[in-house]
């Protein structure tokens, strides 16, 4: 189908793009890549009645390195990211999911604010977040905020954001000295969205220490389990018997049962990409 | 009613001045308004990368994005290509490998294909595959389209 009708803006500044969301009569939703929400207005899903094109703010854009983190402008797309010569170096983990997430033509448009603003369940971005402890600064014409990952997604496409802001960047600690990372999804082809993933990251690998592993495409928003990463702390990445006793604090997951995916497959596929990632890491 | 606006964006190397519903998109816009039915539409909401096109110089889903949003854009569709000879050698390769049947994927199979070729992507099939993973073939079964495209690369390193 095509999209409903709107109005369409473009502002060229951040004041201007939060006064037109500050104004509740103007029905306005942001419109960053365009690679989710372009989709829901052709279902018709969508139907906003303004929409205001990011594309034209300047400040929303690019990538900026103060040593111990990298602050990311929301406007920063996939491609920004993986043509930033440091991403290896600074950001292993996101070099590491970069290209899984969709494919080369939407990459080419996808940002990272756009998608963790979406918080789609099955979506890279939110997890690398979480593992990589970011923090997320949202604006609106009143100021500005700042919310750390862990308490920004709070389930299906529902995060901390207030209509009226804008996820304007994110911070996101850069990596440490012998810092390890791993990531490894599940996908019924290439570019899909995953039925489990799990990105992680620990300060060292054998014996795993201070692991942060972070699931997505299993439950509602992204999720670190206290529990699984106790039970592998200490332990060698190919422990069989910890990798059980990790496995257990799936107890605690509402696991996604859909057309894709049932319940108990996804817990299986969790344990396998736990695995998996931990073999890499 | 329906907002209007005007852009101005190059196509194909022509300079280009309309009036375009904003709700449009640009695949639409291409198609409809300037009857470049080269690129085509399949799903509308990107999926299947029918619609790809470049826009300054990179494959995106023509309908993923709004012909408002291409003002100031430099657009190249298949029809582009065959004015210059950027894909002679991609499409000579289609042709020789049988690289496709129906022909509704090709516009957006050879611009995916040809952004790779032109990066300098080497003639691995894993890395082929995973490159087009955007564009839906249904007729090929892709292997004619990776041998076509590992041709071209195979030709460009021994020239
Ligand atoms: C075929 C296909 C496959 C895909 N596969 C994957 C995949 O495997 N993994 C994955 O993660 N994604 C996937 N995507 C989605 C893609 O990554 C999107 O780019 C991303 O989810 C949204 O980013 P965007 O910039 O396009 O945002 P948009 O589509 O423009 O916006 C998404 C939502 O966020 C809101 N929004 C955008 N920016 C802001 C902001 N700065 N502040 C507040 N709200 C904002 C919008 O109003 C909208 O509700 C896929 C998309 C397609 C079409
Ligand atoms: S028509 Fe655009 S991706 Fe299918
Ligand atoms: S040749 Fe028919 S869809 Fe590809």
């Amino acid at each position: 189908m095509k999209a409903p009708d709107f109005r369409y803006e473009r502002p060229e500044s951040l004041s201007a793009a939060l006064a037109l969301l500050a104004d509740e009569a103007n029905g306005a939703q942001p419109l960053a890549g365009g690679q989710s929400l372009m989709p829901m207005l052709n279902f018709r899903v969508a139907a906003p009645e303004m929409l205001v094109d990011l594309s034209g703010v300047a400040e929303l854009r690019g990538i900026s390195d103060s040593g111990d983190s990298i602050r990311i402008g929301a406007m920063t797309r996939y491609r920004d990211l993986a043509e930033w010569s440091d991403l290896e170096a600074k950001l292993p983990l996101v070099a590491l999911a970069l290209p899984h997430i969709a494919h080369h033509a939407i990459r080419n448009r996808g940002t990272i604010g756009g998608s963790i603003s979406l918080a789609d369940p099955a979506a890279e971005m939110p997890a690398l977040m979480m593992a990589l402890d970011a923090e997320i600064t949202l604006t609106s014409a009143d100021g500005e905020r700042t919310v750390p990952a862990s308490e920004f997604f709070l389930g299906f496409y529902e995060t901390a954001r207030e209509e009226n802001e804008l996820v304007t960047s994110v911070r996101v600690p850069a990596a440490t000295s012998g810092q390890r990372s791993a990531f490894y999804e599940l996908a019924p082809r290439h570019g899909d969205y995953a039925m489990a993933g799990v990105a992680m990251v620990a300060d060292a690998a054998s014996p795993i220490t201070n692991l942060r592993a972070a699931f997505f495409g299993i439950a509602g928003q992204p999720i670190r389990l206290s529990v699984l990463e106790a039970a592998l702390n200490g332990k060698a990445p190919d422990d069989e018997a910890a990798i059980t006793v990790a496995t257990a604090a799936f107890d605690e997951v509402d696991f996604i049962d859909d057309l894709k995916a049932s319940a108990a497959t996804r817990r299986h596929l969790a344990g396998v990409v736990l695995k998996r990632a931990l073999a890499e890491l | 009613m329906t907002q209007t606006q005007s852009i101005q964006l190059t196509v194909n190397g022509e300079p280009v001045n309309a009036s375009v519903p904003v709700r449009m998109n640009l695949v639409d816009f291409l198609r409809q308004e300037l009857g470049l039915t080269g690129s085509h539409v399949g799903c509308e909401h990107g999926v299947c990368g029918a619609c790809t096109i470049e826009v300054d110089g990179a494959p995106i889903r023509g309908c993923l994005m709004l012909a408002v949003q291409a003002n100031g854009a430099t657009v190249t569709t298949v029809e582009g290509l065959a004015d210059t000879d950027r894909a002679d050698a991609l499409k000579a390769a289609f042709r020789d490998r049988n690289a496709l049947q129906c022909g509704f994927c090709t516009p957006g199979m050879l611009t995916s294909a040809l952004s790779y070729v032109e990066s300098g992507g080497p003639a691995d099939r894993t890395a082929i595959r995973e490159h087009i993973s955007g564009n839906y073939c249904r007729c090929t079964g892709y292997q004619a389209i990776v041998d076509a495209i590992c041709d071209v690369i195979g030709k460009e390193a021994k020239s």
